[in-house]
């Protein structure tokens, strides 16, 4: 980086804006890689007593939902908390459910206090929604996935498939490069993806976004050769 | 089958779900072809969850030995009709397929051929393909009816979702579970 700099320093000292831009851009890039190649290694043993992980749930409508409830029933809620759910401006029914969900913890356990809010984002894109309208749309989604990001700065973002975790799992990314808060993204391909990666799969798988991806088919598996095959979660 | 017993007639309900919007199922299901190959393989009532469809079924109260026939648009959970019914059959929404494979009830799911993206159509031809459920298209549904051979199909073991979280846990340096 030092070597980098001192070389173009002659050449470019009298063009300030320059220097700064390109050394800025280098910094960017070189944090972009090595945000990239952290991907994907395991977190160190937690030490004891192990804190707690603020955790990010994203909601979708259809079956995305049930299956995301049905991997939180197995996950421990001690270790997973605050608990923040997200899900589209315009699924009704899912943050339902996860309040049902939510209720039912509360009354089996003793914990107090807050543990779970419920939040709405707008949509990328609608179902049957031109892709060309759909580019405004994604930014307007981007730009509430920023704001709510910086709000919450989770440590751990649980998604499996709608299109909403997208602009959340790429401003989780994007907060890793810079270094505010290194989250860990799990994204669990949905079980009605049996030969085909969804869309939202395939963006985060390519661009190595998520550091843990698991997919319930092993015609995935094959496919997809840095994925996790874990069966069946319905 | 049907048939008076001690008076009482014993139902067997025929579920139709479609989710949020599929005439071109509501309407073959409510045809003459569907509901004779129905009757006869010994069902004596069709209870239709129509959506948001303009098609409306014909109600029925099935007094002149025929199938009986109601509708309704949605519920806010089908478990129960699942739960009754002796025959599902139903959109590709993962959702319905794998509560009533679940519950153990006999399934039939259509495909849609109206959608773009038929990538639901992966799942049922797979989980058809292992034999827990039999994959139709809405034309050739009163053959599938026709031909269904229940006691073949293969239960569905639940699915688990311990192998994610083992897998979660151990990446975020959580001790394993005993």
């Amino acid at each position: 980086m030092e070597k980098n700099s001192s070389c173009c320093f002659s050449n470019l000292s009298s063009n300030l804006p320059i220097t700064c831009l390109i050394t800025f851009i280098t910094i960017f890039l070189h944090r972009v890689l090595n945000v990239i190649y952290r991907t994907g290694k395991p977190l160190g043993k937690r030490v004891s007593p192990q804190r707690p992980l603020s955790t990010l749930i994203v909601l979708g409508s259809g079956g995305h939902t049930a299956e995301m409830i049905n991997l939180l029933l197995v996950l421990r809620k001690e270790r997973f908390t605050p608990r923040f759910y997200i899900a589209a401006a315009t699924d009704n029914m899912s943050l339902q459910k996860a309040r049902v969900l939510e209720n039912s913890l509360a009354d089996s356990s003793e914990t107090k206090g807050l543990s779970a809010e419920f939040m709405q984002i707008y949509r990328s894109r609608e179902v049957g929604q031109s892709y060309v309208t759909s580019v405004w749309t994604t930014l307007v989604a981007m730009a509430h996935a920023l704001w709510l990001m910086i709000k919450i700065r989770p440590q751990v973002v649980l998604c499996n498939g709608p299109g909403t975790c997208i602009p959340l799992c790429v401003i989780a990314f994007f907060i890793k490069v810079i270094g505010i808060r290194r989250s860990s993204i799990f994204y669990v391909e949905s079980i009605a993806r049996v030969k085909r990666l969804s869309l939202s799969g395939l963006l985060l798988y390519k661009l190595r976004i998520a550091d843990q991806f698991f997919v319930q088919w092993p015609q995935l598996q094959r496919k997809y050769p840095r994925a996790h095959y874990v069966g069946c979660l319905m | 089958m049907g048939e008076a017993r001690d008076g009482v007639k014993v139902k067997r309900v025929v579920f139709v779900t479609v989710g949020t919007c599929f005439d071109a199922l509501v309407k073959v299901a409510d045809c003459q072809e569907v509901k004779d190959e129905l009757y006869r393989r010994g069902y004596t009532d069709l209870l239709i969850q129509m959506g948001r469809g303009s098609y409306l079924p014909a109600k029925s109260t099935g007094d002149d030995g025929s199938l009986a026939v109601d509708y309704f648009t949605f519920s806010s959970s089908i478990a129960d009709h699942l739960r009754s019914a002796s025959l599902v059959i139903s959109h590709v929404g993962s959702g319905s397929i794998f509560e009533t494979l679940q519950l153990g009830k006999p399934l039939i799911v259509v495909v849609n051929e109206d959608l773009m993206d038929n990538h639901q159509s992966e799942l049922a031809e797979e989980l058809a393909e292992r034999k827990h459920l039999y994959c139709s298209r809405p034309l050739t549904l009163h053959q599938t009816i026709a031909s269904m051979d229940l006691n073949s199909l293969v239960p569905y073991t639940p699915g688990d979702a311990t192998p994610v979280a083992k897998l979660i846990n151990r990446f975020l340096g959580f001790p394993e579970e005993s």
